[in-house]
């Protein structure tokens, strides 16, 4: 690929400038005290050789001060480290509102990745350049890693469980996707390519991809079919829930609890309907465990995400009305700092 | 060449010592003599080290060429494993305390055994026992889930013999537990008449510390791997996912022992490196409490910086802000006793005999060492190297670099005592020249792949990055050599070595003021302690007013 | 036990019972309790792992927890419980007459404890017996009626986990006092010298104080939740 050896990994998302400067001051500090501490052992090594075998040096009687230099002033510079490394993982773990959304299904040994207008990829992932991009995840399996060098991202896929990550790439090519977290015989090759798109490009990608239903359609397809239906419906007849607008709202529990729905509580609500049992009804949802894959689950949680017409709550992400998403907005200078939290 | 000014008129007739007490096997497999046991365990884990060294071989071998062509994948994977497990259970964590720790604590506390002797050979037995369950599993196709076990990997997904290594796992930490407990009560209860905890050697006090961590960490990695084994075995669904259980709790519970567990590998070669310092600079050892009391303090914080495994794992943000602070104040310590190493080589009577080189060898790799645990600790940073090639490099780094160089710099501090025979100096320092110069050339370039974003236990991996894996592979075949010679060495020297006077260092160490080899009860007479340790001049001046 | 080494030039003025290392009884019985307290701290650790793992998922799942914990027999459990207290009660007499110097109490009083320990064991047995027939064992042949299947998997899983962890200790405890019965009946224990048997007796205690915290946990989550 590269006729020279390459040292460093080139910079394609908004993030990897930030943690790359972190990276350069760790480096800077660290070889500055390596080499202070290399130094003075040499120097001290070669001055206070051992001349002759009847010298005795006077001991030493130690001192409090060096001591709490040496204890104090290294506390403070680590505490730089901290600060600085805290305020670049808050931003990672806060996608911005206006984020792009995707799916992603991990399993032995592939990487299984839904658009929301329900494009379908393996093993690769296409972008659009500057556009935030909004990954929940999940493995269907053991646990893998989503990885990504070049965006400095990586997030951890349990399965059980949404993981989301997020990134804005700035750099138009192809960059390696791994599998970081091993697992199993084929990790290795759990490996594929994120292409990072121009908008027009990315949108005549999308457009290839033509015939295949959103994936809220999907799942609303789903939905008649499970006959969830029959009980989570607006009218008297309700036995259950009603779903319209429920997606990011806060949901009051029968012991009395509140907790707000979000993709990890609709994903355990379809899986185990009595963990958390909504205050006024009964327990009579069966459990749809085995029932409907990862992917299936995520359509319905698109499904049920797009009865939520606002931007429900941090993290709601777009709304997923099928066609909107579609247009990827031009792009914009969405610098993360904009929206990181204090 | 200091060690000739010191020699004593050799007696005539080897006098009686532990080593020719008795020659049957029987004096050997059921001794209780702590200096027998201690050369028990040395035959023992020198076997595992280089079982481990050879799986490692195999891995740098397959990954000279990005294609994974010389083993299949599901080899590879069992090797990485194998190196991970064998390295780790069986040759690290039993290293320094059970070799140099068991032969020599004792005898820098005047005592004539450990606390319990029977324990100390019970926990032999239980070393090599668990070491069978886990060589059936080499033997019998080997097992590939990688040392940590991580579900459900582990517990539904793997073919290997998970069982049989994790019996061994778990088998072996009770050898842990009982050696820990043994040096605890010793110290405690054993002290010769006048040493007070203040006179007791560093060594000692970070050996203390080293049996603080396996007394209360190693139960916890017991009854984890447990409950891996009866997932495993009966269908218990502890870890279970699909039955709303948590495989990220596993992670929290393996990490709570396994990295106290890194402590337990380095505090010992810590301990031995504030030894070799003072010996071979004749000085008093600079800020005693500050090094005694950092080893407490690095076994105490030890155990409060685990969830640092997990910041891409998905724990919560604010858990990983507490572990990353935690993870810093850890530093310090480590920090503070290098800064106390080097400012005791000031004005000292600097001598550049074998162990001094390690420790030298030492202070340089594991500040590198430590450092890079920084860049790990830090958050933002850590996303990105978490899982590569860059946290390989750093804990090698930390346990070669830092433990091994300890544990061979201890070895030849120690030789003479314990063989009662010197070995060659001048091969001694080359071969402490290519492992130091092996070593780097190994690991230095997987910061850089790291950093890159190779991800660590992959069989084959993108073209770019073979370059560096080459230097990688390179290197280990010169820290290969360079770990053969000092074994061929300290056996040649068992036949033909020089007799080794009673201290050849002129150390002031109470082991030293035996013969060599000692004798079975230690001393002659039992002896008195009257002043602090590492006095080797009667005047002291303080460096900094 | 203490094998005096002949050649030893203290044997001599070394008491029987100790042993070649140690300077006097006093220093060798220091060195035993603080050996047997670090071992019980050890195995504090042990079960704290799983009665983590137990907290944990019982704060996910508490009215599955709940549910499981009602399919316990607790009447079982009582007696169990109360087993487990006469056994420590009849350990700590064993004790104490070994202390004072009473060595004809302590066999009989070896004997009750092993007796209310296999007592403890059979009714261990019968209640792991019930719950294999009702199909409360994990893993294929698990069936659990009701909404509940999943956490009570969980709950059951730790359940044998836990208690068959602890049933391992008490199987060993039992082997213990088999050996303290062999050598009291050779005569070694005295007033002056027990120890054994003191530090077999904190080890039985600790077995009981665990199962002490497995009752609640596991037989009375469930009672006051209609």
């Amino acid at each position: 690929m590269n006729p020279e050896l390459p040292l460093f990994p080139v910079q394609a998302s908004a993030m990897a400038g930030q943690v790359d400067a972190l990276y350069f001051y760790l480096v800077a500090v660290s070889a500055f005290f390596s080499l202070l501490i290399a130094l003075l052992v040499i120097v001290f090594a070669i001055k206070y050789r051992r001349r002759s075998n009847d010298e005795f040096p006077v001991g030493n009687a130690g001192s409090l001060k060096l001591e709490l230099a040496w204890t104090i002033i290294p506390f403070f510079i680590t505490l730089t480290f901290f600060a600085w490394g805290a305020r670049i993982y808050f931003r990672m773990n806060r996608p911005p509102n206006d984020a792009m959304q995707v799916y992603v299904v991990g399993k032995q040994w592939m990487w299984k990745i839904q658009h929301l207008d329900g494009v379908r990829e393996i093993n690769e992932l296409h972008v659009p350049v500057g556009q935030p991009v909004r990954m929940t995840m999940t493995s269907e399996d053991v646990i893998h890693s989503f990885f990504v060098p070049a965006f400095r991202m990586k997030r951890d896929v349990v399965p059980g469980r949404y993981s989301t990550a997020w990134f804005t790439a700035t750099r138009i090519g192809d960059f390696h996707l791994f599998c970081s977290q091993y697992c199993g015989t084929k990790h290795s090759a759990m490996i594929g390519t994120v292409h990072v798109l121009s908008p027009t490009a990315f949108q005549a990608w999308l457009a290839g991809g033509a015939g295949s239903e959103s994936l809220a359609s999907a799942g609303s397809k789903l939905f008649t079919q499970h006959a969830c239906n029959t009980c989570h419906r607006s009218d008297s007849l309700a036995r259950g829930p009603n779903l319209e607008g429920l997606f990011g709202r806060p949901v009051h529990l029968q012991n009395g609890q509140t907790v707000v729905a979000d993709e990890q509580y609709l994903r355990e609500s379809i899986l185990m309907p009595q963990a958390k049992l909504v205050e006024g009804f009964q327990p009579i949802m069966p459990t749809f465990q085995g029932l409907i894959s990862e992917e299936g689950l995520l359509q319905l949680v698109a499904y049920i995400k797009s009865l939520s017409p606002a931007p429900g709550g941090e993290g709601g992400g777009a709304a997923p009305e099928p066609g909107k998403a579609r247009i990827a907005p031009p792009v914009k200078n969405s610098s993360p700092e904009r929206e990181a939290p204090k | 060449m200091s060690a000739a000014e010191y020699i004593e008129p050799a007696p005539a007739e080897p006098r009686e010592n532990y080593l020719n007490a008795g020659y049957g096997v029987r004096s050997w497999l059921l001794t209780k003599d702590h200096k027998r046991i201690a050369l028990l365990y040395l035959a023992s884990i020198t076997f595992f080290f280089f079982l481990g060294g050879l799986f490692a071989l195999l891995i740098r071998l397959e990954l000279l060429t990005p294609a994974g062509d010389l083993v299949q994948s599901e080899t590879y994977n069992k090797l990485f494993t194998m190196h991970g497990v064998v390295m780790s259970f069986f040759f690290l964590i039993p290293s320094i305390p059970a070799v140099l720790g068991n032969f020599f604590i004792p005898m820098m506390i005047g005592a004539k055994d450990l606390a319990f002797p029977r324990l100390n050979l019970l926990s032999w037995y239980i070393y090599m026992a668990g070491a069978m369950f886990t060589l059936w599993a080499v033997v019998h196709g080997g097992v590939d889930t990688g040392w940590t076990f991580y579900t459900p990997l582990s517990t539904a997904y793997s073919n290997g013999h998970v069982v049989a290594t994790a019996v061994g796992v778990f088998i072996t930490g009770f050898s842990s537990i009982l050696t820990g407990l043994n040096f605890i009560v010793t110290i405690h209860t054993m002290r010769a008449p006048g040493l007070t905890w203040f006179r007791l050697p560093l060594f000692v006090w970070s050996h203390y510390a080293t049996s603080l961590i396996m007394v209360l960490g190693t139960p916890v990695i017991a009854v984890t791997i447990f409950m891996v084994a009866v997932e495993r075995i009966f269908h218990l669904g502890i870890f279970d996912p699909a039955l709303g259980g948590d495989p990220v709790l596993f992670q929290h519970l393996f990490w709570f022992y396994s990295h106290p567990a890194v402590y337990i590998m380095i505090l010992p070669a810590m301990g031995v490196i504030s030894e070799v310092v003072t010996t071979f600079s004749r000085k008093n050892i600079f800020g005693y409490k500050f090094v005694a009391f950092a080893s407490i303090g690095i076994a105490v914080l030890g155990f409060l910086v685990w969830g640092h495994h997990m910041f891409v794992s998905g724990q919560s943000i604010y858990a990983g802000l507490m572990f990353s602070i935690l993870s810093f104040l850890v530093a310090i310590p480590s920090a503070v006793k290098v800064f106390n190493w080097t400012a005791t080589l000031y004005k000292g009577s600097f001598s550049f005999d074998t162990p001094m080189l390690y420790a030298l060898g030492f202070i340089g790799l594991f500040t590198i060492g430590g450092f890079t645990g920084l860049f790990l600790a830090t958050l933002g940073v850590d996303v990105h190297v978490h899982d590569t090639y860059f946290i390989i490099a750093h804990f090698h780094y930390i346990m070669v670099g830092g433990a091994i160089m300890g544990y061979l710099g201890g070895m030849h501090y120690w030789w003479p005592k314990i063989s009662g025979k010197m070995y060659p100096e001048g091969l001694a320092k080359f071969a402490a020249l290519v492992i130091f110069v092996g070593f780097n050339l190994t690991f230095f370039p997987q910061f850089i792949l790291g950093y890159m974003g190779m991800p660590r236990r992959y069989h084959a991996y993108p073209p770019e990055f073979q370059v560096l894996n080459v230097m990688s592979t390179a290197g280990a075949s010169i820290l290969g050599l360079g770990y053969i010679l000092p074994m061929a060495y300290f056996a040649w020297s068992m036949r033909y070595g020089r007799n080794a006077p009673a201290n050849p260092w002129g150390s002031t160490g109470l082991e030293w003021q035996t013969t060599s080899p000692p004798p079975t009860e230690n001393f002659e007479v039992p002896p008195i302690v009257d002043k602090d340790p590492y006095i080797y001049s009667a005047e002291e001046v303080e460096t900094v007013g | 036990m203490a094998d005096a080494r002949p050649a030893s030039p203290a044997s001599a003025e070394h008491p029987v019972m100790l042993q070649h290392h140690f300077d006097s009884p006093a220093q060798q019985k220091d060195a035993s309790q603080l050996g047997m307290w670090l071992f019980l701290v050890t195995e504090i650790l042990f079960f704290g792992g799983l009665f983590t793992v137990y907290t944990i998922y019982r704060w996910s799942w508490p009215s599955g927890f709940a549910d499981a914990s009602r399919h316990m027999d607790w009447k079982l459990g009582t007696l169990n419980t109360a087993v487990l207290i006469f056994s420590s009660l009849s350990m700590a007499m064993a004790v104490h007459s070994a202390a004072v110097g009473r060595v004809r109490r302590i066999i009989p009083y070896l004997l009750i404890t092993m007796l209310l320990g296999a007592t403890f064991l059979a009714v261990k047995a019968v209640e792991y017996t019930e719950h294999i027939r009702h199909h409360l064992f994990p893993g294929p042949w698990f069936h659990y009626p009701g909404p509940h299947g999943r956490p009570a998997e969980l709950f059951f899983s730790l359940y044998f986990a836990m208690t068959g962890l602890h049933a391992l200790h008490m199987i060993i405890g039992l082997a213990i006092l088999t050996v303290l019965v062999v050598q009291a009946r050779r005569g070694r224990y005295s007033a002056a010298w027990h120890t054994p048997i003191e530090m077999s007796g904190l080890y039985w205690h600790f077995v009981d104080i665990v199962w002490i915290f497995l009752f609640p946990l596991l037989y009375l989550i469930g009672r006051h939740i209609h």
